[in-house]
């Protein structure tokens, strides 16, 4: 088990080492570019969901979309051939290459063409397949795998490449600018496609109305691999058609700003093959091609390949309405820190990697890298289709969890007490329950906090449970928040405008009691009635682990606590944001509506309540006020995703704070994600970016939101950083 | 040459002598974003602005309006071996998106297609009257016309480019240069 995670460290490690400088500026250029572009958009989130309803419908009437394209293609002079797996479509392809006798196929970009791993099974038959897309040209001369969906060379840097071709070509002048590189590569490239047989093409799109598929691409290549050979082959996932021409519009407009942040690539080819164009017979110099033959042979080979049954998988359907436009890997802080070598399986990468290789390629695939999404959610508002990517990821995590055997330890009956029917290894099952864990060690604080820091133990956590013994353990508060609480001779507002239940999740509880009190020392001074029942834990810790069984369980008993509460008029307000995204988003997975709606309608995070109460009149001047302080705020990548960060910077800035914000996607923490040894590494490396930027900032005062993003930034700058509420709190001392 | 400017701030634009102009500006300028140059002519000044726009040597597929030509220099008939040996490809452009700076090129059996693609610099003619605000009208344009004739076209938007060498190269299979000239 030990073994195991040191070896996943050592390749986490290398991969940083090697390919993580070029992946990471590349990615967060595209990420930048992104936001940059789809801001140009006057209803991103209106064409956000058009492009999701197509999809949906269209895998909703897939299999009838599948006859009509193939009726369609029929009419067009074209065959369509639907291929049940990998090597029913590569025996397809290879009887087209034969009777074509073909010597040459040249390919333009396709990930599902890599699926299959066509190429092997046509050099095995003796045809010349040739990359035509610079960047899997590179790949296919240095003989490495793609490491991103979109841009499959990001691992290379142009030196890279530069020593590659002088090495593999020995040209007669050294090539080294991007420029040369480049135009040696279309010369050479350009002389294979002239005498090419077949043209193999992906497909981006295509329509079942018109039978026309588009290719979205920049270089035009993929234009020279229709235009020049007579026969052409189109490989796609069945999940790619959609029902007519105007459905493109969209993913047209969405499709480059998601991923590589282009408003547009250079070309948009939207073919109806077999195609009008004369072929170009460069053996024939002298016939003008508008003599050319224009009678053309064309073959889509529509994958199944496992998609019709994800099809029918409740949890791996939306995966199929992917249109693999990169977001999620570019916009991913883990992703940007080693690529798509250590964040994918056998084909994809990214976030959405694990449902596509759980779907296609089969669980095992998908276990060797799924561990890496934190959930931290920040690709579900990037995603052109919406698609809940990290829910894909805990369903996978989960029934990689019961395929697992259970682990045969002591600790483990004492230590996890979850609903799981079996499986999720130790070191998932001491995370995932993390409300016992609590509970103790509030119960033993401050002697708890001094023994699991303390060296031996550490150590024996690192060995048996795979907790980094870098990190210090979150420091337990001998008295509750609730304690706290319930102990209090405080008078509460005599006639409050509002009444707030103030949910005491596990950390503000057990650990970070000074959020708690400043939480109810400002509401109280904004004439709020607050509460602090007991509350379950809301399951976010099991969730992260993949166990949604305890996840389950947990939600059920806090909606069964709160509930009555919120019948009573009372307002959930939540510290934590990782649980407020529990309440408003996971807990519809988990809930039925009637537990899940009142609750999620009813909860807020803390300053966005603060917030609201400020909007409706309460007075600022309650609270702590300042004049020009400044602050550094790195906002929680959930609290981000639900749109809530501007709540914190603008009661900040009507307390007189003068606020910098980070920008950087996660802190690299994301729950107990930083605390396991095999990915402490990655998560300080993805933690660096946030740490130079607060130093950067150079403020008065470093803020944050997330109990995780307290521990990282201790860790980072070597000071814990405090909750936004305590910096707004009126003092009230430690009462 | 362009001669009229905007005066106005209204989204909508104006109209001068037929003109939209707020359209046509939102076209060349995403277009120049993208390192185009434009050219306007009117119909019998179009064959003399091509004639300027070109390199020798050059081909180009007939353009399929009846008052516009192509100059001389242009060979419309090209064999493959013309294709190998142009500096520049002549077409028409179907029609234009203004907010994208984008043009659609048909793809033609006289070989609109390879000769838009081989070439250095590519020259496309487009007709002022037929630029479309947005996406979404260009797809009700060609969704009729895939749906009726089964045609193909190409939405291109600058030069063809690529950043798969280490840096963003403009010209990479495709031409690295474009130009348009609009027949006003
Ligand atoms: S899951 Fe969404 S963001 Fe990720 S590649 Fe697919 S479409 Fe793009």
């Amino acid at each position: 088990m030990s073994s195991k995670r040191d070896s996943k460290a050592a390749h986490i490690r290398h991969i940083m080492e090697t390919e993580g400088e070029a992946v990471g500026t590349n990615t967060r250029g595209f990420n930048a570019g992104r936001y940059e572009s789809v801001a140009k958009l006057e209803d991103y989130e209106a064409l956000k969901e058009e492009a999701r309803a197509i999809k949906a419908d269209a895998i909703e009437r897939l299999p009838e979309l599948v006859e009509e394209l193939t009726e369609t293609v029929a009419e067009n002079g074209g065959t369509v051939y639907v291929a049940d797996d990998a090597a029913d479509a590569n025996q397809y392809i290879a009887e087209v290459c034969a009777e074509n006798e073909a010597d040459r196929l040249v390919k333009s970009k396709s990930m599902t063409s890599e699926e299959i791993e066509v190429n092997e099974r046509l050099e095995r038959d003796g045809v010349d397949v040739v990359e035509t897309d610079l960047g899997e040209w590179v790949l296919q001369v240095a003989d490495e795998a793609p490491s991103h969906i979109v841009a499959p060379a990001i691992h290379k840097s142009r030196a890279a490449i530069a020593d590659l071709f002088n090495e593999q070509f020995d040209p007669e002048t050294e090539l080294e600018t991007a420029e040369e590189l480049t135009s040696f590569a279309r010369e050479r490239l350009g002389e294979l496609i002239q005498d090419a047989d077949v043209g193999m093409t992906g497909a981006n799109f295509v329509t079942a109305d018109s039978g026309t598929m588009a290719l979205v691409t920049s270089e035009g290549n993929a234009r020279k691999t229709v235009a020049v050979p007579e026969t052409q082959v189109a490989v796609a996932g069945v999940e790619k058609i959609v029902p007519s021409v105007e459905d493109l519009q969209p993913f047209v407009e969405l499709i480059g700003r998601s991923g590589t942040g282009q408003d547009i690539t250079s070309y948009v080819s939207l073919l109806t093959p077999p195609v009008d164009s004369p072929t170009v017979d460069f053996d024939d110099p002298d016939t003008p091609i508008a003599e050319g033959d224009t009678d053309r042979e064309f073959h889509l080979v529509l994958i199944d390949n496992g998609r019709m049954a994800m099809r029918e998988d409740e949890d791996l359907r939306e995966t199929l309405y992917c249109i693999r436009c990169s977001a999620c890997s570019n916009t991913c802080a883990n992703f940007q820190s080693v690529g798509g070598h250590a964040f994918g399986g056998e084909t994809y990468s990214g976030g959405i990697a694990t449902g596509w290789e759980a779907g296609v390629h089969g669980l095992d695939s998908a276990a060797a890298f799924n561990d890496l999404c934190t959930g931290c959610s920040r690709c579900v508002e990037a995603c052109p289709v919406g698609i809940d990517i990290p829910w894909i990821n805990t369903v996978v995590r989960d029934r990689i969890n019961t395929e697992d055997d259970p682990p045969v330890s002591f600790l483990v009956d004492g230590l996890t007490p979850d609903a799981e029917t079996s499986g999720p290894g130790l070191q998932k099952r001491l995370f995932g329950n993390f409300e016992l864990l609590a509970k103790l060690g509030s119960t033993f604080a401050p002697l708890s906090n001094w023994v699991a820091n303390a060296g031996p133990v550490s150590r024996a956590l690192e060995a048996a449970a795979g907790v980094a013994h870098e990190r210090d353990l979150p420091e337990f508060q001998r008295t509750t928040f609730r304690e706290w609480f319930e102990a209090r001779e405080a008078v509460p507002p005599v006639d409050p405008d509002r009444k707030v239940v103030l949910y005491p999740d596990l950390y503000t509880n057990y650990m970070q009691v000074d959020r708690g009190k400043a939480a109810v020392r400002a509401l109280e001074a904004l004439d709020v009635e607050v509460l602090v029942p007991s509350v379950p834990g809301a399951g976010r810790a099991p969730l992260s682990q993949g166990m949604i069984d305890t996840a389950r369980d947990k939600a059920e008993r806090v909606a069964a606590t709160l509930g009555p509460y919120v019948d009573a008029g009372y307002d959930v307000v939540v510290v934590e944001p990782s649980d407020l995204a529990m309440f408003r988003g996971d807990y519809e997975r988990l809930l039925p509506p009637e537990s899940f709606e009142p609750l999620a309608e009813n909860s807020y995070e803390i300053l966005e309540y603060v917030y609201g109460l400020l909007a409706n009149g309460a007075d600022a001047d309650a609270l702590n006020v300042t004049d020009g302080e400044t602050v550094a705020y790195h906002s929680h990548c959930q609290q981000r995703t639900m749109g809530l960060e501007e709540y914190s910077t603008a009661v900040l800035d009507s307390c007189g704070y003068d606020v910098t914000t980070s920008d950087v996607e996660c802190c690299g923490m994301a729950g107990s994600f930083g605390y396991k040894e095999q990915y402490y590494e990655l998560a300080m490396d993805v933690g660096s970016n946030l740490e130079d930027q607060l130093r950067d900032a150079d403020c008065d005062h470093v803020i944050a939101s997330g109990t995780s993003c307290t521990d990282q930034i201790g860790d980072l700058l070597g000071e814990e950083p405090t909750h936004v509420i305590e910096l707004v709190a009126p003092d009230g001392g430690n009462a | 040459m362009r001669t009229i400017q905007t005066q106005t701030k209204d989204d909508e634009g104006f109209t001068m002598s037929g003109k939209d102009v707020a359209l046509y500006d939102q076209f060349a300028s995403e277009a120049r974003s993208y390192g185009v140059e434009l050219t306007e002519a009117s119909p019998g000044a179009v064959a003399d602005a091509i004639a300027d726009a070109i390199e020798p040597p050059a081909i180009g597929t007939p353009l399929p309006w009846d008052d516009v030509e192509l100059p001389d220099c242009v060979e419309t008939n090209p064999t493959p071996a013309d294709v190998e040996g142009a500096v520049t490809g002549v077409t028409g452009a179907s029609l234009a998106i203004a907010d994208y700076g984008s043009v659609v090129l048909e793809m033609t059996a006289a070989g609109s297609e390879p000769v838009s693609l081989f070439n250095d610099l590519h020259v496309a003619v487009l007709r002022e009257s037929d630029l479309v605000p947005d996406m979404a009208a260009a797809f009700e344009w060609f969704g009729e016309r895939a749906r009726e004739s089964r045609g193909s076209a190409i939405v291109a938007t600058g030069p063809s480019a690529t950043a798969d060498m280490g840096a963003l190269v403009q010209g990479a299979h495709g031409p690295e240069a474009v130009e348009v000239i609009v027949v006003s």
